[in-house]
């Protein structure tokens, strides 16, 4: 997990030029750390590209908007690695 | 090209739908009031149309890519270089190759070259979201068929 995470904490921080000492586990990427979603447009491309898959951000997004996922589930950044994880470890099965 | 009406690619010379690249060909018109102001005594095609020239270079080949089911919304420019001067009459050849594409969003490397030079390059972000209603789709399919959109990108179906 820590990997994951320090990865996307890397990308945010170089992307948004947020120190890196700032984005923590528990960071909400936009409550906390203020992303805007042109500047999300940035971090997906980046963990794209890192990671080899391809963030299913607009079934999030829709998910959030039909009240079936919170925010939190998806942009907490300790759950952003974990999704990230699994669509990894979902690439190679 | 017609400026005034934002129409800035004449024609689809090439679509490559696997390799996912597009070269159009667009003539920069002899006379535009544009030109009165930009700049009075030395008309030169603004920098800011090259970009969007590029941006529908891009557009096209998202808009067949994902056949007429997505608009392309331009979203961030990063890295434009305008390298030299643009003037009236002449042709340019505008290329675009689709660099990622995302979910719900997509990144192109475009650039435009005439007479064998290169005259601007930059990497255009794009949001890809559905149309926004039945008059663009229909508008954006009879532009696509004026401007020569291969059949591989099914412009009527």
């Amino acid at each position: 997990m820590s990997s994951t995470f320090d990865t996307i904490a890397n990308i945010i921080a170089e992307t948004c030029d947020i120190p890196r000492e700032t984005i923590t586990p528990e960071s909400h990427a936009i409550n906390d750390l203020g992303i805007d979603s042109l500047d999300f447009l940035d971090i997906a491309f980046a963990i794209d590209k890192a990671f080899g898959i391809k963030l299913p951000l607009e079934q999030w997004t829709q998910e959030v908007n039909d009240g079936k996922a919170t925010t939190d589930q998806y942009f907490v950044l300790k759950n952003l690695s974990a999704r990230i994880d699994e669509l990894v470890a979902a690439k190679g099965a | 090209m017609r400026l005034e009406y934002f129409q800035l690619i004449d024609r689809i010379v090439d679509l490559n739908l696997t390799g996912l690249t597009i070269r159009c060909e667009a003539t920069v018109p002899t006379a535009s009031t544009i030109f009165e102001g930009h700049f009075p005594g030395y008309p030169l095609m603004p920098g800011v149309l090259l970009i969007e020239t590029m941006a529908q270079t891009s557009g096209w080949l998202l808009v067949a890519a994902n056949r007429f089911e997505r608009m392309p919304f331009l979203a961030a420019v990063k890295d434009a270089k305008l390298r030299t001067f643009v003037t009236p009459g002449q042709v340019l050849s505008a290329n675009a190759a689709l660099k990622h594409e995302g979910s719900g969003y997509a990144i192109a490397e475009a650039n435009i070259a005439a007479d064998g030079n290169s005259v601007c390059d930059a990497t255009l972000t794009f949001s890809l979201i559905e149309f926004p209603n039945a008059e663009m789709h229909k508008r954006m399919r009879e532009t696509a068929a004026n401007i020569g959109l291969p059949t591989g990108a099914p412009a009527d179906g």
